[in-house]
């Protein structure tokens, strides 16, 4: 293990599929923050964010709110990544964004290659706040496009338009980002297969070294929810199969490959963030509604602006509830996310009872698991669910 | 009690015709028990009887009537059990009476269960009172239910008493004709004792409680008792009558009704429909019409959990304490592992001991499509009973086979004949008598295969009556039938709890529907699983389950493990009700899927 703690440049070096770089991110440390202000709820999403077409919200007030959050923090060591994300990030003013990143470096200091990466809504693109954003610190930016069909932008509830984006990635390439991703999101109902096929060709001629691709989830209490519920189109899981793989042939053909069950990179381009999360690495979070893991305990923050606030004001972590991880546990968490990534997962005692299991052994001999060079790896990413709801129940009953 | 002084009676009724509305008027007439805390105590105790509105076990409440003469009269009202399946718990009762009330609604008239119980209390030569209720309803029509009942009873409309069982209307007049009209008990006073058992039930306290009907002679604390089937002796214990709390009396005079507790924990020991004599000075002569309970109805039952198989053996013996119509035997399958095969009097009584089983012992079960006990004649020239379509032989050593018949019995209204005929030509029945009870009501006679009635028969002969056909029926005899054995195999493997012997007409079909039906059931799995449906090693249908593509989420909810754990470990709780079938998960409504198959 020392020799790659030694090194942590391999994340820039490493293929985006090695076992190495997956084993590398469970050691990793990251942060998060979350920064939860959006012009306009997207009629799909359930995130906790601050709607602002119905509220403003002092974006300065937040702000300091979560440098005191950084200030109470003691800390997990030095930090391999970093990502702000939203909500939208691109929505408030870029020195705020830059004093969370001075507040993160001096409270925790970070690695020599660390990965700090912002999240944008292409609606939000200027020169300007482009270059505000590299003179913050920001080498990686995530951009939200979702689609370059205007209609099914429509659909989502986006609000920029797919002509710009072509602008938006030269442009970011420009102002100096190391590496640029895309959000997509793909199989709303009212998305032909053709529009799909061509907002794929077309990513694919964008110069990017990073693609997420989302398939439309229907939740609960979101508006696309309740549609649903009242009898409008839900996605088909089928016809989002197909999607997804229409997208993994077109992206692998141009050295964009599938590292996760959402996302492609090209070699050296693979998320820090996004594969120690999956590795089921240490992270902390700040803000609204933010997440942390850390010693075996995952701790959440409220997700309600004012008890978040108050909770700042009086000196007190913003915390609604921490859950407590023993050994067996983690090596739960660790297998239920490790078989999404591409490079698979160790071979745990937690993962050697699930081979060994009924239902595990009924997935090795459908080819659904398979194990190599020591490592649980799944055949078919899009089956991930099921087998990790197998593996959670063997790891709680037969442990 | 001297006997011209006791009546006994029972109330022969349909579900809300106002049964236990009537016995609480009694009641409150009476005197016996105010009116607040009447219905917590009457009749129907077990929660499963009040909900599905039936009577399962027999009761028997004692009430003392001060009529205008000036003299007290002891009545019994003794409750019978209100369903086809349990026919001979209602003959014990009826036997243990002189007289039946026949209730009927107003609005509604009489119901074939109904009919073929007042059938049955003519035969045992019981007076009957027809009681037309809820007059008081503006939909009411005494006058044609009053002829209906005349046309299919005899005797003339006006012998009908009207009452509202709610606001109490004519209940003293129905009190007069049941003093009057209804034939005091005529036992031995002084001859030895002969009681008639007529319900037995397990109370965790007391042990076994029976209720016994005194024919002739006495008995008293503190006797030595001997039931004449099974020989066994027992004593006494206490004696008392239901009012409707237990209270003892010390003793039981001919033509009285009561219990008695004999400390015994076995059911099986005092028996529906045995007599209970002095073991000291016994009766030469049993009572009657003992007949040992005849399940017809059988189905496998397996716990989800294959740990759960001791507490599943467990569970039903306690359920046997109280129900010796119950039967089972462990049995293996090869799709579902250890579980019993059981007997039930018929599908509500399986329904209801698989819905306890739940319930009450907290089991998860796999139910298999009930079966009807079939004889197979081999070739060899001995004979094999058969209760589960796995053990039916081969059929190179398999010369014929019988099936049951029942008698069946459908009141519907006329507009719908030519629909239940059709329905009951597509079932094998063969028609027989035809009865206009009125010009809109018919009652129609058929014999019929059992195992057509087990299937969906009630079902649709409900839907396509709109509800207003009832149906009753009583096993005749067996009958030589082309039968075989449909097999049904997941994934290439024959999987026996789906087996089902049907007549040969009508394989191909079944097979087909079947196979479509499960297909529908079975929910997609992480590969393709083939359905098929196969008479020996002839595959005459074929499906295919679509193996699934997707089924996993996209995000990771912002690094909330925890929720994304949660939301999986749900979806898992939500399989938990399906079963491992080889490599294929199948839900449990799957092995009743037979019963689901629509003909249309
Ligand atoms: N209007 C009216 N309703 C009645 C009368 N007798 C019973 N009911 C109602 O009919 C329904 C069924 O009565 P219940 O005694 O529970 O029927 P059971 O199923 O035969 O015991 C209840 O809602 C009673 O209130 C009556 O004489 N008049
Ligand atoms: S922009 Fe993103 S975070 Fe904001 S509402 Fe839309 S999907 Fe949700």
């Amino acid at each position: 293990m020392s020799d790659r703690q030694a090194d942590k440049s391999i994340a820039r070096t490493l293929p985006a599929r090695d076992p190495l770089l997956a084993d590398a991110a469970h050691e990793w440390k990251s942060a998060y923050i979350h920064i939860p202000f959006c012009r306009r709820r997207c009629p799909y999403c359930d995130f906790a964010i601050v709607d602002e077409s119905a509220v403003r919200s002092d974006h300065a007030r937040y702000a300091e709110a979560v440098l005191a959050e950084i200030e109470m923090e003691e800390g997990i060591g030095r930090l391999d990544a970093v990502n702000v994300g939203g909500g939208t990030p691109s929505l408030i003013d870029p020195a705020h964004l830059a004093d969370m990143l001075d507040a993160l470096e001096r409270r925790f200091a970070f690695a020599p290659d660390v990965e700090r990466s912002l999240e944008i809504n292409p609606e939000d693109w200027t020169v300007e706040r482009a270059d505000a954003w590299v003179a913050a610190g920001f080498d990686r930016i995530s951009i939200g496009l979702q689609s370059l069909d205007d209609e099914v932008l429509g659909d989502l509830g986006r609000m920029h338009r797919a002509s710009i984006i072509a602008e938006v990635v030269s442009e970011a390439r420009a102002a100096g980002f190391r590496s640029i991703n895309v959000d997509l999101i793909f199989g709303h109902p009212g998305e032909p297969a053709a529009s799909w096929r061509s907002t794929v060709d077309r990513v694919m001629d964008l110069d990017v070294d990073h693609v997420s691709t989302y398939a439309l989830t229907v939740e609960a209490g979101t508006e696309l929810g309740r549609s649903v519920s009242d009898g409008a189109p839900a996605p088909d899981d089928d016809v989002q199969a197909e999607r997804y793989e229409h997208f993994v042939a077109a992206a692998s053909s141009r050295g964009i490959v599938a590292y996760e069950v959402s996302n492609h990179a090209r070699d050296g381009h693979a998320c820090r963030y996004n594969l120690s999360t999956w590795a089921h690495g240490e992270y902390l979070g700040f803000g609204l509604a933010a997440h942390d893991h850390r010693w075996g305990i995952r701790g959440r923050n409220h997700r309600r602006m004012d008890r978040y606030v108050e909770d700042i004001d009086a000196g007190r972590r913003p915390r609604l509830g921490t859950e407590t991880l023993d050994r067996r546990d983690q090596e739960r968490d660790r297998l239920m996310l490790g078989l999404r990534l591409a490079a698979g997962t160790p071979m745990t005692d937690t993962a050697e009872a699930f081979v060994r299991s009924e239902a595990g052994a009924r997935f090795v001999d459908a080819g659904v698991i398979r194990i190599e060079g020591g490592r649980l790896v799944l055949s078919n990413p899009l089956v991930a669910d099921a087998v990790a709801r197998e593996a959670l129940s063997v790891s709680a009953s037969d442990c | 009690m001297d006997q011209s002084r006791i009546r006994n009676f029972s109330i022969i009724a349909h579900i809300d015709h106002g049964k236990s509305t009537l016995a609480d008027r009694l009641l409150e007439r009476t005197g016996a028990i105010s009116e607040r805390d009447m219905r917590s105590q009457l009749l129907d105790e077990m929660d499963l009887e009040r909900e599905r509105g039936i009577t399962i076990k027999a009761n028997a409440v004692r009430i003392d009537y001060d009529a205008d003469s000036g003299e007290t009269y002891e009545l019994n009202i003794i409750d019978t059990p209100g369903h086809v399946d349990f026919s001979y718990e209602v003959s014990r009762s009826l036997a243990a009476c002189e007289g039946a009330l026949l209730l009927v609604d107003a609005s509604q008239g009489i119901e074939a269960q109904t009919l073929a119980n007042a059938y049955l209390a003519v035969e045992s030569g019981l007076e009957i009172i027809p009681v037309i209720n809820k007059i008081d309803l503006p939909a009411a029509d005494p006058d044609r239910v009053a002829e209906e009942i005349a046309a299919v009873l005899g005797g003339s409309p006006d012998e009908a008493i009207r009452v509202s069982a709610k606001s109490g209307e004519g209940i003293d007049e129905l009190l007069h004709a049941i003093v009057d009209r209804l034939p005091a008990p005529d036992g031995d006073p002084d001859g030895e004792l002969r009681a008639l058992v007529f319900d037995s039930y397990y109370d965790t306290y007391r042990g076994v409680v029976s209720l016994i009907r005194v024919v002739d002679g006495s008995i008293t604390k503190g006797d030595a008792i001997r039931l004449m089937a099974h020989r066994h002796d027992l004593n006494a214990d206490e004696i008392g009558v239901r009012r409707p709390a237990m209270e003892p009396t010390g003793g039981l005079e001919a033509g009285e009704v009561g219990y008695v507790i004999t400390g015994v924990k076995d059911i099986d020991l005092i028996r529906v429909g045995d007599t209970v004599t002095w073991a000291d000075v016994p009766s030469e002569d049993p009572l009657s019409g003992y007949a040992e309970p005849k399940p017809m109805v059988f189905s496998g039952l397996f716990p989800t959990d294959g740990d759960d198989f001791e507490r599943l053996r467990e569970a039903l013996d306690k359920l046997r304490l109280n129900d010796s119509s119950l039967v089972y035997q462990a049995e293996t399958s090869r799709a579902l592992g250890f579980g019993f095969r059981a007997g039930f009097l018929g599908l509500l009584h399986m329904e209801i001991v698989r819905e306890r089983l739940e319930r009450e012992y907290d089991l998860d079960l796999v139910a298999t499509a009930p079966s009807v006990q079939y004889i197979a004649h081999l070739t060899d020239g001995t004979d094999r009973n058969v209760q589960s379509p796995q053990d039916l032989p081969e059929s190179g050593s398999l010369a014929s086979i019988d099936e049951p018949y029942v008698k069946v019995m459908i009141i519907t209204p006329s507009e719908y004949i030519g629909t239940v005929m059709e329905l009951v030509q597509a079932k094998r029945g063969i028609m027989g008598e035809m009865t206009y009870l009125s010009p809109e009501r018919v009652e129609l006679h058929y014999e019929m295969p059992l195992a057509e009635i087990v299937f969906d028969f009630f079902d649709q002969l409900k839907s396509r009556t709109r509800g207003y056909a009832s149906l009753d029926y009583e096993p005749s005899d067996y009958r030589p039938s082309d039968l075989v054995r449909v097999d049904i195999l997941l994934n290439g493997q024959p999987v026996d709890a789906f087996s089902t012997i049907v007549h040969k007409d009508g394989a191909y079909s079944y097979g087909k529907a079947m196979v479509k039906k499960l297909r529908e059931l079975i929910p997609r799995q992480l590969f393709d699983v083939p359905i098929q449906a196969a008479i020996g090693s002839r595959i005459i249908s074929r499906e295919t389950v679509k193996a699934k593509r997707k089924d996993v989420t996209a995000k990771c909810y912002g690094g909330d493990i925890t929720r994304k754990r949660k939301l999986l470990e749900r979806q898992k709780e939500g399989k938990k009700r399906m079963k491992m079938v080889g490599s294929v998960e199948v839900p449990q409504e799957a092995f009743v899927a037979a019963l689901k198959i629509n003909d249309e």
